[in-house]
């Protein structure tokens, strides 16, 4: 294998753990409560915004700019979830629609509306620039992303899975109803769980921040392979979320590279067509 | 009828009044539409030519002797019209096809404009004026350079910018005085989205260097937008061609500088088709990581005192930007309008039509260094020109070719970072 088509391959597996580590929020939101958040890729848009306005007020790096992005991303979801998650819940399934993507595009004008067109970027060398392994070039930021990537999948399987709250949660998501009965409150469980999607996802704008432009429409151009990753990965499983993340980035990397960067999203979107024709629940959702 | 109800009257209340707002207009106005993206992906190109459209409106409606000879600066308004100001009333096309279309319908039968300028992408230029060729109201564009734009048999489509072909050429000629003053320029590479501009510019270019016996090595086509171009600069990297010609919009020429630093590649020259790597919010992201990136202009600052240093002043001082060569061209084509609108002396669109039609304007009349403006039947303006730029200093680019026209040489090879 020629080196180009190995650096073309680990490119693909560290794009694909950014594609998983900004699923992860929505795997949690659209796979477990069943709400379709439209305003997800402003979500990270905002994240990348705050890592910005930290490292300009602060010459910060993501070290404090990610936590910073994980705390106003935060309150944003519980705000969002009283706010109007709350109300829309009880209408319709277009007005859940409608009313996140109504969120999405206040977000994006407030945005625009303060920080103007312009496009803005962080430093190359914020995260530590780039290294060679074995002649393979790393870029340290993608590199750090990955690896957070991993950490938050991580983390949120574990909380799922193995504490009382991640019961607690789940146990809403499959009948509110029974839950309340069983003495557990709805609405700070809904709450809890908003908060900690929005705050992934902020994690990941702030990181995504340190390699790729910011914009107020960013959220446009990431947030169709979020809701790609996360149908592909199964609904709620958040592990299925990051293989399918990596799968996603790999395919697109090869594709783009062997057979030309403009049939890339045809493969990808024609694999992905294929694979939920055989297998609808998606790589580790439950039929 | 409880808190929420009313809020929520009144929201939709709010909604229904609110484009009503900019209906009113004033006597003795000569009301002109400008559709530009001040949205979505090519909002900062939009947003930009909307401020350069701004200060010429300030240049036309106010005195403003110090521009000497500069046609419409002297005194305030339109002199043919009686002193008439013009009215500009902006839409927003959102770099959509569809939405150019429909606010150009938008700004004829409701706003009742005289004359239309804009869109900025190819793409969208071609929808709209196409409902300005059914309406008959006249679409000067200043910034559109894909070549089927003129070719469609329009009579009230008119363009001040050169096209495709005459950039393309200027990049032949370019690269052909590079080769001889010995740097390696055989192996020319193509990177291009797939947009009405990209595949446009790109078979254009890719057609004249072919003419001239140089066929272009590799052509690289990716969709626009992307969230990754890793494999494009890998590609890149692999055949190792000796010119990369980059032909991409803002938010992908970023993330191409960008990549090609993380993965320490340089080619050993680039030339950008402007657009993308003329947006001042470009230079300002990643300008330090492309010095020595080439790019063609017709718009240069002129020595202190001339009308060009003059409106880079008052753009500057107005934007905190610098001027850029696509809002410039915007900016150019709206001052031939008013031009033209002032001639006619009358708002009639067909005598702004056969205005336009003589427009016979001389390059000192001009902000950009064009040859002067003389439209074709094609409506195309047969005396564009323009030149080579360089971003040496990673902040500022400078005319580096023809040599009549450099402030500085050409610096090769491509520094980079």
């Amino acid at each position: 294998m020629s080196s180009i088509l190995v650096q073309v391959i680990v490119g693909g597996l560290l794009l694909g753990a950014v594609y998983a580590l900004f699923s992860s929020g929505l795997t949690l939101v659209w796979g477990m409560m069943n709400i379709l958040n439209f305003a997800h890729g402003d979500f990270v848009m905002l994240g990348m915004y705050v890592a910005f306005v930290v490292w300009t007020l602060f010459g910060a790096g993501p070290w404090a700019g990610a936590p910073m992005a994980v705390l106003v991303l935060a309150t944003l979801g519980v705000v969002v979830y009283f706010g109007l998650i709350r109300d829309i819940m009880k209408g319709p399934m277009l007005a859940q629609i409608l009313g996140t993507f109504g969120l999405a595009l206040l977000l994006r004008y407030s945005v625009f509306w303060w920080f103007g067109a312009n496009f803005l970027s962080l430093p190359e060398n914020l995260v530590g620039g780039t290294f060679d392994v074995m002649g393979l070039r790393i870029q340290a930021s993608r590199l750090l992303a990955g690896v957070v990537a991993l950490l938050v999948t991580l983390g949120l399987h574990l909380l799922l899975t193995r504490t009382s709250l991640g019961s607690k949660m789940l146990a809403v998501a499959e009948d509110s109803t029974a839950a309340q009965l069983m003495g557990i409150r709805p609405d700070s469980m809904q709450a809890i769980a908003w908060a900690i999607a929005a705050g992934a996802t902020g994690l990941a704008g702030a990181l995504i921040a340190t390699f790729f432009y910011i914009v107020p429409t960013v959220g446009e151009t990431l947030g169709i392979v979020a809701f790609v990753t996360v149908s592909l990965g199964g609904f709620g499983s958040v592990p299925g979320a990051l293989l399918a993340g990596l799968a996603i980035g790999v395919i697109e990397s090869l594709s783009a590279y062997l057979i030309g960067a403009v049939y890339k999203d045809m493969v990808v979107y024609a694999l992905f067509l294929g694979f939920l024709w055989f297998r609808p629940q998606g790589l580790l959702g439950k039929t | 009828m409880n808190f929420k109800n009313i809020l929520g009257l009144l929201c939709a209340a709010a909604i229904s009044v609110l484009p009503a707002g900019n209906a009113f207009s004033q006597e003795k106005t000569v009301k002109i539409g400008a559709v530009f993206p001040l949205s979505g992906g090519s909002a900062s190109a939009g947003v930009h030519a909307k401020a350069a459209i701004e200060v010429a409106m300030d240049i036309i409606n106010n005195a403003h002797p110090e521009f000497g000879n500069f046609p419409l600066a002297k005194n305030a308004g339109l002199a043919g019209l009686g002193g008439a100001k013009v009215e500009v009333v902006f839409a927003d096309n959102q770099g959509s096809p569809a939405t150019g279309q429909n606010q150009t319908l938008r700004l004829i039968t409701e706003e009742k404009v005289v004359a239309i300028t804009g869109a900025y992408q190819s793409g969208v230029t071609l929808t709209a004026s196409a409902i300005a060729e059914k309406y008959g109201i006249p679409f000067v564009n200043g910034e559109s350079v894909a070549a089927n734009l003129t070719e469609r048999g329009f009579k009230w489509f008119f363009r001040v910018t050169p096209v495709a072909a005459d950039f393309a050429k200027i990049f032949y000629e370019f690269l052909a005085d590079m080769k001889a003053a010995g740097a390696k320029t055989d192996n020319v590479a193509i990177v291009h989205d797939t947009t009405e501009y990209g595949t446009s510019v790109a078979s254009v270019i890719a057609s004249v260097f072919k003419e001239r016996g140089q066929p272009i090595a590799l052509d690289i086509a990716y969709t626009s937008n992307a969230t990754d171009v890793q494999s494009q600069v890998l590609q890149l990297k692999e055949k190792k061609p000796d010119v990369a010609i980059m032909i991409t919009y803002t938010p992908d020429a970023i993330l191409y500088q960008k990549t090609m630093q993380s993965l320490d590649y340089k080619p050993p020259m680039i030339i950008a088709d402007d657009s993308g790597y003329s947006d001042p919010s470009f230079i300002k992201a990643v300008g330090k990581i492309s010095q020595g990136v080439f790019n063609r202009s017709s718009w240069s600052v002129g020595p202190p005192g001339s009308p060009t240093a003059l409106i880079a002043e008052m753009y500057k001082k107005k934007t905190g930007d610098d001027l850029d060569d696509t809002a410039a061209r915007a900016m150019q084509a709206f001052f031939v309008l008013c031009e033209a609108i002032d001639r006619a002396g009358s708002t009639e669109p067909a005598k702004i039509q056969a205005a336009l039609r003589a427009t016979d304007l001389k390059p000192d009349q001009l902000m950009m260094g064009y040859k002067g403006v003389k439209f074709d039947e094609k409506g195309q303006n047969v005396l564009a020109a323009g030149l080579i730029i360089q971003l040496q200093d990673g902040e500022n680019y400078v005319a580096v070719w023809p040599k009549a026209n450099a402030a500085k040489s050409p610096m090769l090879p491509f520094k980079g970072w």
